[in-house]
């Protein structure tokens, strides 16, 4: 036996049921996880901070610009999962340069190109504007020379200057609501668009995926927002938090009726596969989805957020079930995403049986492999956080 | 004063209704936007367009199909990868449905349910669909699998880069991820043979001849005889696939 192949020869034996021949290996693995997680978490950042900009929650300010650099942070990830899982990845600027446009992946270097450079990336810059001349002039060495070149030639910071950069900011995330909508409404597409396979083909797929895209972002910079002043030993802004907490709690409740509605009606409905998603559900998911997505990612941050909107205990301790929840969201997240990409492949188009899953440690499709795509964003925002500290920017009314 | 901006508000707006109402018709004029249209696209009805059709009363399920189509187009000979295979279908009496496909049929089968229990059973040879409406063309990024001029889906293997997008999109599971070209990789209906006036070699190699491949555009061809005359149906009609493999005497519990 060649050892090429052993893994499926182990995924052979484990069959249940029938599935055509060439479905015993998934073609999408555990990176193709992380592209819709990551990607989530960028546009989730972004509406929590266009939340302060454009519906001027100002209680979310603190949290304005660590929630744009944590967008700006795994949107450079973002697309390397997807390079990474590609056959030919040399290949990959193909999808750019000769997109084919009845193909929904195909949109994808357009839409990301727009959202990073047009959007991240210029709102940043607006708003980062006026510390850069004031750093370039007061910082030594290095940062004063990235400071110098950012601030691209330009040290005006009149008053009048300085109010066109708000003007320009603001505008940049009119847009940027819309995109970011688009972005992740687009990356649900990419699945519901498949009617091959009706545990992804639902036009609710780029609704849900928006919504657990905002869950995801918002859970994620309260998480950050905590352990970023714990390591700060700065005294954390309580209103801010309780304010970032109701958020997500409402988005909660929205993604979570999205999610039920879904299921309901795919249950209700019970077209042809009704059988072998039930089988799906209660088998090879029942953990995935019903333990990790459903119960701990869901329910219960649900029910204690909506307990903390009656009751509320001491501070220290708010913060703690805050951070906790905040893990807890991301984790239930994490697996809502596992749930479609894997879930949406282990059961046989023929309907008839199952194929298994096995995540390897090693390898470019293994554990190791995606758990460096998920870290490399952390670092990259400590690198940010550390270039353009965002408590020593100087303060400026929007 | 105010009688000269009365008038030139209504210029205005008459000039704006005209530029919005000559815009509409201007569009009106222009074909649907095929990117979302893509179902829509008309057959091509001039020289040969390729559709298959199979005989499931004259499949033995011997697998020569499935063997020959390995060797001829030098398909990985591991049981993960097939352009072609067959499938056994087997129908008890308390009206359970069995299906297996061995290595794809390729070393024939061995009927395990007792013939007591056995309401019917029958082989079902599969293979790409060659759709007329093909959802894995659709979804390619880079457009490196598409459809030919005479209706055969193809795929430029120097030009795929291996999203496997199609392999998910295809409703019939006809597509594998080539272990050594790392490219995706399907039936061709022999294109190398067809251009020649040859028949796939899965056709002229079934014993039985259990399998026609043919114009679909001439009405004289053995192919559209046949499908004229008997009782023809395709896999999964409602996913509109415009699946051009044409199977006389399918059961309905075929997938």
């Amino acid at each position: 036996m060649n050892p090429e192949f052993e893994h499926l020869y182990q995924a052979l034996s484990k069959v249940d049921g029938f599935i055509y021949p060439n479905e015993i290996e998934l073609s999408w693995s555990v990176l193709i996880v992380l592209y819709p997680f990551i990607t989530g978490l960028v546009a989730g950042a972004f509406i929590l901070a266009s939340l302060e900009r454009v519906f001027n929650v100002k209680s979310l300010k603190p949290t304005y610009v660590i929630a744009l650099l944590t967008a700006f942070s795994f949107m450079l990830v973002a697309t390397m999962p997807l390079v990474f899982h590609l056959g030919q990845p040399f290949r990959a600027w193909e999808i750019m340069i000769t997109p084919h446009l009845t193909s929904a992946m195909a949109i994808f270097g357009f839409v990301y190109l727009w959202y990073l450079m047009v959007v991240l990336l210029l709102e940043i810059w607006f708003d980062y504007r006026y510390d850069l001349v004031i750093w370039s002039k007061t910082a030594t060495g290095f940062k004063r020379i990235v400071y110098k070149a950012l601030s691209l030639g330009s040290d005006d910071i009149s008053p009048k200057s300085v109010k066109l950069d708000d003007r320009l900011g603001y505008i940049v995330t009119v847009i940027g609501i819309p995109s970011a909508f688009m972005l992740h409404g687009y990356v649900g597409f990419i699945f519901g668009s498949i009617k091959a396979n009706p545990w992804w083909s639902t036009v609710m797929m780029p609704i849900i995926f928006l919504f657990s895209a905002m869950v995801s972002g918002i859970a994620l910079v309260m998480v950050l927002f905590i352990v970023i002043n714990y390591i700060r030993k700065q005294k954390i802004d309580m209103l801010c938090l309780d304010t970032i907490a109701k958020y997500l709690f409402y988005i909660i409740i929205i993604d979570f009726t999205m999610e039920s509605l879904d299921q309901v009606h795919r249950f209700y409905e019970a077209e042809e596969s009704f059988e072998i998603i039930s089988l799906l559900i209660s088998g090879h998911l029942n953990f995935t989805l019903l333990v990790m997505q459903i119960g701990i990612g869901m329910l219960l941050p649900l029910g204690t957020l909506g307990i903390l909107q009656f009751y509320k205990p001491a501070e220290h301790i708010r913060r703690t079930i805050y951070l906790i929840v905040g893990v807890l969201v991301l984790i239930g997240i994490f697996f809502m995403r596992w749930n479609v990409v894997i879930g949406g492949q282990l059961f046989s188009k023929s309907f008839l049986g199952f194929t298994s899953f096995k995540l390897s440690l090693i390898g470019s499709e293994g554990f190791l492999m995606a758990s460096i795509w998920l870290v490399v964003p952390f670092f990259i925002l400590t690198f940010l956080l550390w270039l353009f500290p965002p408590w020593k920017k100087t303060s400026v009314e929007h | 004063m105010t009688e000269k901006r009365t008038s030139l508000s209504r210029r205005n707006f008459f000039r704006n209704a005209g530029i919005a109402a000559g815009t509409l018709v201007a569009a009106s004029t222009l074909p649907a936007f095929d990117a979302v249209l893509f179902a829509a696209v008309k057959r091509n009805t001039k020289g040969p367009w390729y559709g298959i059709a199979i005989d499931i009363e004259k499949c033995i399920g011997c697998g020569t199909c499935a063997k020959t189509c390995k060797i001829e187009n030098d398909v990985p000979r591991e049981p993960f990868f097939f352009r072609s295979w067959v499938e056994q279908y087997t129908i008890l009496k308390d009206g359970s449905i069995k299906v297996v496909s061995p290595n794809g049929g390729i070393d024939g089968f061995t009927q395990t349910v007792p013939a007591d229990d056995i309401e019917k059973t029958f082989f079902v040879p599969k293979m790409c669909n060659h759709c007329a409406k093909s959802p894995c063309v659709q979804v390619c990024p880079v457009g490196a699998t598409f459809e030919t001029e005479e209706g055969i889906v193809l795929i430029d293997e120097k030009y795929c880069i291996g999203c496997k997008y199609c392999v998910q999109a295809c409703p019939y599971g006809c597509r594998y991820f080539h272990p050594d070209k790392h490219v995706v990789d399907k039936c061709t209906l022999c294109f190398h043979r067809v251009k020649k006036g040859l028949n796939p070699a899965c056709m002229d190699n079934c014993p039985t001849k259990a399998r026609i491949s043919g114009d679909l555009n001439d009405p004289e061809s053995t192919i559209s005889k046949f499908i004229r005359t008997r009782n023809v149906y395709v896999l999964k009609p409602h996913l509109n696939t415009g699946s051009k493999l044409y199977y006389n005497a399918l059961n309905q519990e075929v997938r």
